[in-house]
């Protein structure tokens, strides 16, 4: 779960790290008058959407006057930006951030992560920072110097200091605002925390010029008040309905509704189904806790979207979700839908393969049944085409 | 033969009196492998299955000489429940609760470190010696015994590429389902560095997939040691579009985690077989240990 900008400064505050002034707007209006509550020389526009690259793709902007705050907010607000993290549909950008440009006197990059090795916090540095900072560290991973902090040094200062000098960040009150940082991090369960830039203003203070915050959802049990940002993931509305049914959705560009059982084959599918020159219209993996009314569920997302002109179902029956509950499922969305017409494709095996096969036939379900997923794919690319 | 558990196995379930406890423990149970108590504070003195049931696993070791337990108890409890197990020393700890959160695993695993306990999990579908021995969730009707071992990262995957093995007349020794959570325990190197050692286990089959760095500490690992047995890889995820999330945990831009086509890449330089779908993999295997 992606936190907006706003949102994570505010939580990054919180824990005494500076971070510009600045307001939220809907409307380009907004967006000029909030100028006047910031008293900058300077502005910067940002656009607010749940996916990183916004800086090349047009959505930070300085703007020298209100009036030009005005204009970029017009410019943004309502429009589609798609970054390299959106996928080519975009995201919508239903608000703007207004904030003082500030007055920079070097860039830096700082990350925390949890090490997947041994569960500690995983601290990542660099000299360099700013836009493209990204495209620069995939290019020469050498810019990125990290370490991992054990149980015990999580607010050890002197450790904290020297590791951040060897990333060529020689300050002490850096160190003050990175324990802050870590405190941050631990009690909010993020999974990512990333300030980029980390930046040295001309005062000599630090400041959080951009921040990237990703909770662990998982951990929303203890945490009420990550409920309330579910309407802020830039999840399309079928994705959220799939999520309250146990389902993993992303909807994708083509043609092809796809339907499988958990992540590994899904990937695997749609590999299948790219290097047959076939355009998924969907990612989904039926979560192993699914009932056959949450498979309907997603089947009938499919159903309703009149770009799927066919639909492949891929299952393999196992431990916990059993081809008849799957089949079940299927066949109830048909039945309900005015899309009956759809083919539907089935690769069904394991547990009760057989048994998923005839209940899709015996209720009706346009179905053509296939022993092995080649076979399934191939035929379900040549009736949705591939572009 | 195997690795990790088989026929001499004793297994506890935590968790035992929940639905899903009870269900996959009276599974394991029917499969031939030996249940031989539950954990539930509070139940401690009654029976569930026909089986004792203690109030803590240290008891329950105690009493039953188990060395292995299953974990199965909701997401919130997890870690503690893992903690328990590796405290009281059980050799093999699966755990399968899915979404346990990844501040609850960073206090697992400095647990962990240290120990002698191997973790399997969380988020897996456990650990299956055919014929022997089933801790988890996985189905058993295509699983027969013999000498391929797989470590996977994908239970829906690893269902897919057993039964594709045996119906090539290729049985498995062990398969570990490592998880597919961020931060777990046994990765894909200690389930290498166990099946080199088990005299049964003819190839290794690895499934991977897009994100963490699994494949390439495997690669790692290969790269610099005379395996001895043929390796076979599958990764998954070659298509995904980038920077979004399908399933499991996903990419970090700034973190790393490579894409499918560098991890097989890694791969087939450290030596290991690339099968390029799921349907490949018997095949591969096949040819691989025709070549070695």
């Amino acid at each position: 779960m992606l936190l907006a900008e706003y949102k994570s400064k505010e939580l990054l505050a919180q824990y005494g790290l500076k971070v510009p002034p600045g307001r939220r707007a809907t409307s380009a209006d907004a967006a000029e008058a909030a100028c006047e509550k910031l008293n900058a020389k300077k502005y910067v526009v940002k656009a607010q959407i749940a996916a990183g690259g916004r800086g090349l793709a047009g959505g930070i902007k300085f703007a020298a006057t209100p009036s030009s705050v005005h204009d970029e907010a017009a410019r943004m607000l309502g429009s589609k930006l798609v970054t390299e993290q959106t996928g080519s549909a975009g995201e919508t950008v239903n608000t703007v951030y207004v904030e003082a440009a500030q007055d920079l006197a070097a860039q830096h990059f700082l990350a925390l992560t949890l090490d997947p090795e041994t569960g500690g916090i995983m601290l990542l540095a660099s000299s360099q920072g700013g836009v493209e900072f990204e495209q620069r560290a995939r290019m020469d991973s050498e810019i990125v110097k990290t370490t991992v902090l054990g149980p015990g040094e999580t607010s050890d200062n002197a450790k904290i200091a020297a590791f951040l000098a060897s990333a060529g960040i020689d300050d002490a009150s850096a160190a003050d605002q990175v324990r802050g940082a870590i405190q941050a991090f631990t009690e909010n369960d993020m999974t990512l925390l990333e300030i980029n830039p980390f930046a040295k203003l001309s005062d000599g203070s630090w400041m959080a010029i951009d921040a990237k915050i990703a909770l662990d959802p998982s951990a929303a049990f203890r945490h009420p008040e990550f409920a309330e940002l579910d309407a802020e993931q830039g999840l399309t509305s079928v994705e959220m309905e799939a999520q309250k049914n146990n389902i993993n959705f992303v909807k994708l560009d083509g043609a092809l509704g796809v339907i499988v059982n958990g992540a590994g084959l899904g990937l695997a599918t749609n590999d299948l189904i790219i290097d047959a020159g076939g355009r998924p219209a969907n990612f989904m993996d039926i979560r192993t806790t699914a009932t056959s009314f949450d498979i309907a569920k997603g089947v009938e997302l499919l159903l309703r979207d009149t770009r799927v002109k066919a639909i492949l179902l891929n299952v393999h029956g196992g431990g916990m979700t059993v081809c008849d509950t799957v089949a079940e499922g299927v066949a109830f969305a048909y039945n309900r839908s005015d899309r009956k017409e759809v083919p539907c494709i089935a690769r069904l095996a394991g547990v009760n393969a057989e048994w998923g096969n005839q209940i899709l036939k015996d209720r009706k379900v346009p179905v053509e049944t296939f022993g092995d997923m080649q076979s399934a794919v191939t035929r379900a690319v040549e009736l949705t085409g591939g572009a | 033969m195997a690795i990790l558990v088989d026929s001499n196995t004793k297994v506890i379930v935590q968790g035992m009196t929940g639905r899903a406890g009870t269900f996959y423990a009276d599974q394991g149970m029917r499969y031939g492998s030996q249940y031989v108590g539950g954990v539930r504070p509070g139940r401690g003195g009654t029976t569930h299955l026909g089986l004792p049931m203690f109030h803590d696993v240290k008891s329950a070791k105690a009493e039953t000489g188990a060395n292995a337990s299953l974990v199965i108890v909701p997401a919130p409890n997890a870690a503690a429940a893992m903690i328990e197990a590796i405290e009281a020393e059980i050799g093999v700890v699966v755990c399968v609760t899915e979404r346990v959160p990844q501040h609850d695993m960073a206090r697992v695993k400095a647990a962990l470190a240290g120990s002698n306990t191997h973790l399997i999990g969380p988020n897996s579908q456990g650990i299956l010696t055919p014929g022997q021995c089933k801790i988890g969730v996985m189905p058993t009707k295509d699983a027969k015994p013999g000498g391929v071992g797989i470590a996977s990262r994908s239970a829906s995957l690893t269902s897919e590429i057993l039964a594709n093995c045996s119906a090539a007349g290729l049985g498995q020794s062990t398969t570990v389902g490592v998880g597919g959570d961020a931060l777990h325990g046994t990765g894909f190197v200690e389930c290498l560095k166990l099946f080199r050692d088990d005299a049964e286990t003819e190839a290794v089959v690895l499934i991977g997939e897009i994100g963490g760095r699994e494949e390439e500490r495997a690669a790692e690992y290969l790269s610099g040691t005379d395996y001895g047995k043929p390796v076979i890889a599958l990764v998954v995820g070659r298509h995904s579009p980038e920077g979004r999330r399908m399933g499991h945990a996903g990419t970090l831009s700034a973190v790393g985690g490579l894409s499918a086509a560098e991890k097989n890449a890694k791969l087939r330089d450290a030596g290991v077989h690339i099968a390029t779908h799921p349907q490949d993999v018997a095949a591969t295997v096949l040819e691989a240990k025709g070549g070695i």
